[in-house]
């Protein structure tokens, strides 16, 4: 499995953690009552679960597993699977952080960064379907006489 | 990877870039508001993203990698995943225009059986495509190589 797979993968399942630690946190809360304010965190629940790990996974085996986009390049340009990476991350991570203190309280500033949060998310998949598009193909085939 | 399989992952990656630019839209106006019928995107954004994407990139990969059923390659009964195919994205096309079309005109009967048929087709998608893998689940074992010329 080459880095930048490992990279994916290995994020996923931190994020795999941080959202049943979340999950397990807004559950509690909902039988015990701990803080009323727990319960704004579970939208942060859903996409660290979807988002930071089913999709971060996805990416991640796909980038290691899909058919080589060349021979010279078997994994197209790979600073297109960096970009998903970075953007991706920090997109959710800003999420988790200023969704929940933006609707207790808004600012301008908690706003903006929702509004980044978002435009990173975006370009993250936009990056990420720009980079696997070329390797959804079928295997090439033998030229006549070879093998 | 089969055709079919190219064909389920593609539209798979069309629905996340969809789902994905309505998600992140929705959250734009979560921190700018500026367009308030945004929200009735929300279900639209998550039926894309679960079905259309998950759920199908899933199957897409499925039909590609699970085992032969004959050392010819044989993938069983293709007609099965195109049904399932079909049933997927008909059904997410319903339930993810259902709420838009309910904003911008109110409720009828029609729209009442959107979700109703959406789920049926999610339904039927699904046992098509379980009905198809459930062969090809097998423990590994050595098939003797076609034998050339065959």
């Amino acid at each position: 499995m080459h880095t930048q797979a490992r990279y994916f993968i290995r994020t996923a399942l931190l994020f795999l953690l941080a959202a049943f630690l979340v999950g397990a946190l807004v559950l509690v809360n909902q039988g015990l009552t701990l803080d009323s304010r727990i319960g704004l965190l579970l939208p942060v629940f859903y996409h660290l679960l979807m988002v930071g790990w089913v999709t971060q996974l996805i990416c991640g085996v796909a980038l290691w597993m899909f058919p080589p986009h060349s021979r010279e390049q078997p994994r197209g340009d790979q600073r297109l699977g960096w970009f998903t990476y970075a953007a991706l991350n920090s997109g959710l991570l800003l999420r988790a952080v200023f969704e929940p203190l933006h609707t207790l309280s808004p600012t301008p500033w908690s706003g903006w960064a929702l509004v980044l949060s978002a435009l990173l998310q975006m370009l993250a998949i936009w990056a990420f379907v720009a980079a696997i598009w070329p390797r959804v193909k079928g295997r090439p085939r033998r030229e006549q006489g070879a093998g | 990877m089969p055709y079919l399989s190219r064909l389920m992952i593609r539209t798979a990656l069309v629905w996340l870039a969809i789902g994905y630019t309505l998600g992140g839209l929705l959250l734009l106006n979560k921190g700018m508001p500026t367009m308030a019928w945004l929200w009735t995107l929300r279900y639209t954004h998550v039926h894309i993203l679960l079905i259309g994407w998950t759920v199908q990139f899933a199957c897409g990969v499925a039909f590609w990698i699970l085992p032969r059923l004959d050392a010819a390659g044989t993938r069983g009964d293709e007609r099965l995943v195109w049904l399932s195919y079909a049933a997927l994205n008909v059904g997410v096309v319903l339930a993810a225009l259902r709420d838009p079309l309910a904003a911008a005109i109110g409720s009828s009967l029609l729209l009442d059986l959107m979700p109703v048929g959406a789920g049926a087709l999610y339904l039927l998608g699904i046992v098509a495509f379980a009905a198809h893998a459930r062969p090809r689940i097998v423990a590994f074992r050595a098939l003797p190589r076609p034998v050339r010329g065959e």
